[in-house]
């Protein structure tokens, strides 16, 4: 399985949630704990050791927050 | 680690006014991608429209117009035919093309104009606050049609796409989505093939792209994709309809 | 140079050539069907374009596409098409884009006749847009200078990049005069560098936009233009002044009406009545200070129209309330008599001396 790494800049996110249901590992989430300079809750990712750089989160990114990388 | 995504240059680094979750950005972003790779983005001439996409203008970094509501394929049409060799665009959504744009629309297509046309599909009319637009489903409940679209009442929407391609000067016409990413992908490749028809001065191309708005829909954006899948692409069925011969 | 004999809409097309008019975007409408006509005859042999849209808005919006570019751009119509190009011309401004349109006005309102008429008067000079804008109304009154005043128009868009509406009716657009085509004086046309240029040129991101969403931004665009019409009023005005010392009445009439006038003046020597004429050639800026310093033998200025009375407002402006304004006018496509303007003198005046 391919290994990948997502960056996401937060203050850009608008906290939509496209990329929380494109991501077929499920692993991106809006976070709750914090809010970004727009006030949204920002997507990010905890378990980046499932990430398999698919890039399908960053396809549906309609605000280009999410930067992807592959082993 | 190798890059497999990165924000393209060929949008200005600023954020958007669009709604979050709205597609006009994932459009954006494809239109942005494909001049880039075509190397068409220096020359390139955006040609704004009347409606969420009015900003158009300050997100691509090419020369610009702002054109009036409906009329950006003649605007488009006078540009190009002074500008023959700059790839010209127009970015309209389907209030600004199907409803008060469609005779300029139609004629442009007609006359062969070698423009390409960028047409957002969301079934509703988004800045004005979701109006019933040509485009919106029977049955589909907007501001003005708060009982829901009735055919006998208000019509039938228009399926611009298979219109368009039934014109001899239309070289290029295709519909597709992007409710998931594998459509991402495909509406990236026709975004790309309507730029090369132009390029190769095949005629007048235009992609249509069935978009989502989930503020005006009442949904969340992610409930808005499924939407758009359930009930837009039965209703204007995605594929090419038109494309140059192979000589 | 040779004269040439000519209809008007033909001669506004030469005209237009000569100056440089690269690309006419045009819709059939009665009566000036043979400028479009002459337009897809000759530009194509002087390496120009004529295309016709498929409405008068089309042609509006094509000249919107081609004057971004900042070639020399055309259109023209009849008074209902020039009716539908009003948001064009709104945005053409807003956007400050040059172009020539020219209107061979007919009667109205609404589809109205196919006669001449001077009911356009409010169109041309107050504008049926949206929004603070102006633009330069040139009125010949015979071929020759329809020919000229085209010619110069061209060259009064580009500096001021602004729209400049022609203003003929149906007589100017259709009847036969003898024309010789002379150059404008020159003038110090500015740098295009504002214009969306050809594939390769690189430099800043050009953008040709009427819309200011932030009204701190709005305001400051909408005084540019403004000050931009204070320096057309004060360099652009143009009139004729004809017979006005010690006359008993002003006659206040542009266009073919005016020639009527004129007639209407030598009839009336006869009555031993002395009939001048203030004949405005620009309608916008309307000639305010022709009406600054009238003899004191004149009693009354009489506004001539082909209409229910629209350029009287301007003459009531200008006359800032000193002397009775009256008028005279013919409706519906029914073009005046000089004795008509003779006996309404008459009746200004009180009978004959």
């Amino acid at each position: 399985m391919a290994k990948g790494r997502v960056t996401f800049r937060e203050d850009r996110c608008k906290g939509c949630g496209l990329c929380v249901t494109a991501c077929p590992k499920k692993i991106i989430f809006l976070n709750q704990d914090k809010i970004n300079i727009k006030g949204y809750n920002p997507a990010t990712v905890e378990k980046m050791d499932e990430c398999i750089g698919c890039g399908n989160c960053a396809q549906m990114c309609p605000d280009l927050v999410i930067t992807v990388e592959r082993l | 680690m190798s890059l497999v995504f990165e924000r393209t240059e060929g949008l200005v680094d600023m954020p958007t006014h669009y709604c979050p979750g709205c597609t006009h950005g994932i459009i954006h972003r494809l239109v942005a991608e494909s001049l880039v790779e075509l190397g068409l983005m220096d020359d390139a001439v955006c040609i704004a429209s009347v409606g969420c996409s009015v900003f158009t203008y300050k997100y691509f970094p090419c020369d610009a117009y702002q054109a009036s509501h409906g009329r950006a394929a003649a605007v488009a049409t006078g540009a190009k035919r002074v500008l023959e060799d700059r790839t010209v665009f127009t970015y309209q959504g389907d209030g600004d093309l199907a409803a008060i744009g469609t005779a300029e629309t139609v004629h442009a297509a007609a006359r062969g104009e070698n423009i390409t046309i960028i047409y957002v599909n969301n079934a509703i009319y988004g800045m004005t606050g979701g109006q019933m637009a040509p485009t919106t489903l029977v049955g589909q409940k907007a501001t003005t049609s708060p009982y829901g679209r009735k055919a006998e009442l208000q019509g039938y929407p228009i399926k611009v796409s298979e219109m368009l391609s039934t014109l001899d000067g239309t070289a290029f016409a295709e519909r597709v989505s992007v409710h998931n990413p594998a459509h991402v992908r495909k509406a990236k490749k026709a975004i790309k093939k309507a730029f090369e028809v132009q390029t190769a001065k095949e005629g007048f191309s235009i992609v249509e792209i069935l978009s989502t708005c989930a503020t005006n829909w009442g949904m969340t954006p992610p409930d808005a994709l499924n939407w758009l899948e359930d009930n837009m692409i039965p209703y204007y069925p995605l594929g090419n309809f038109k494309t140059p011969e192979e000589n | 140079m040779a004269k040439l004999l000519m209809k008007g809409n033909e001669a506004v097309g030469a005209a237009a050539i000569k100056a440089g008019c690269k690309y006419f975007f045009g819709y059939p409408i009665t009566p000036q069907n043979e400028l479009p006509e002459y337009m897809s005859r000759e530009l194509p042999k002087n390496n120009g374009l004529y295309l016709q849209a498929e409405s008068e808005i089309g042609a509006i919006n094509m000249v919107y596409g081609a004057a971004g570019t900042g070639e020399r751009v055309m259109t023209s119509s009849s008074s209902p098409g020039i009716a539908l190009k009003q948001e064009g011309i709104s945005y053409l401004c807003g956007a400050e884009l040059p172009c020539v349109i020219v209107n061979m006005s007919r009667v109205g309102p609404g589809l109205g006749g196919i006669q001449p008429a001077q009911a356009d008067y409010f169109q041309a000079t107050r504008g049926g847009g949206n929004g603070d804008y102006c633009t330069p109304v040139y009125a010949p009154a015979s071929i020759q200078e329809t020919v000229d005043l085209v010619m110069e128009s061209f060259d009064v868009a580009e500096t001021y990049r602004t729209p400049v509406i022609v203003l003929g009716d149906g007589m100017i657009g259709q009847m036969m005069e003898s024309v010789e085509f002379n150059e404008p004086k020159k003038r110090e046309l500015p740098p295009r560098d504002w214009a969306v240029p050809q594939k390769g040129k690189k430099g800043e991101k050009i953008l040709i936009n009427s819309l200011y969403i932030m009204p701190e931004d709005m305001e400051p665009h909408i005084q540019k233009l403004f000050r931009k019409y204070d320096v057309i009023k004060e360099k652009e005005v143009r009139y004729e002044k004809y017979n006005c010392e010690g006359a008993d009445v002003v006659a206040v009439a542009y266009g073919t009406v005016s020639r009527i006038v004129r007639n209407a003046i030598k009839m009336l020597e006869n009555d031993g009545i002395k009939l001048g004429l203030i004949r405005p050639i620009t309608l916008w800026p309307f000639p305010h200070e022709a009406f600054k310093d009238f003899s004191p033998e004149t009693k009354a200025l009489l506004s001539v129209e082909m209409s229910a009375g629209q350029m009287i407002d301007d003459v009531k402006i200008a006359n800032e309330g000193r002397l009775p304004v009256e008028f005279y006018g013919r409706m519906g496509g029914i073009v005046p008599k000089p004795i008509e303007v003779v006996e309404k003198v008459k009746e200004i005046f009180g009978g004959a001396k």
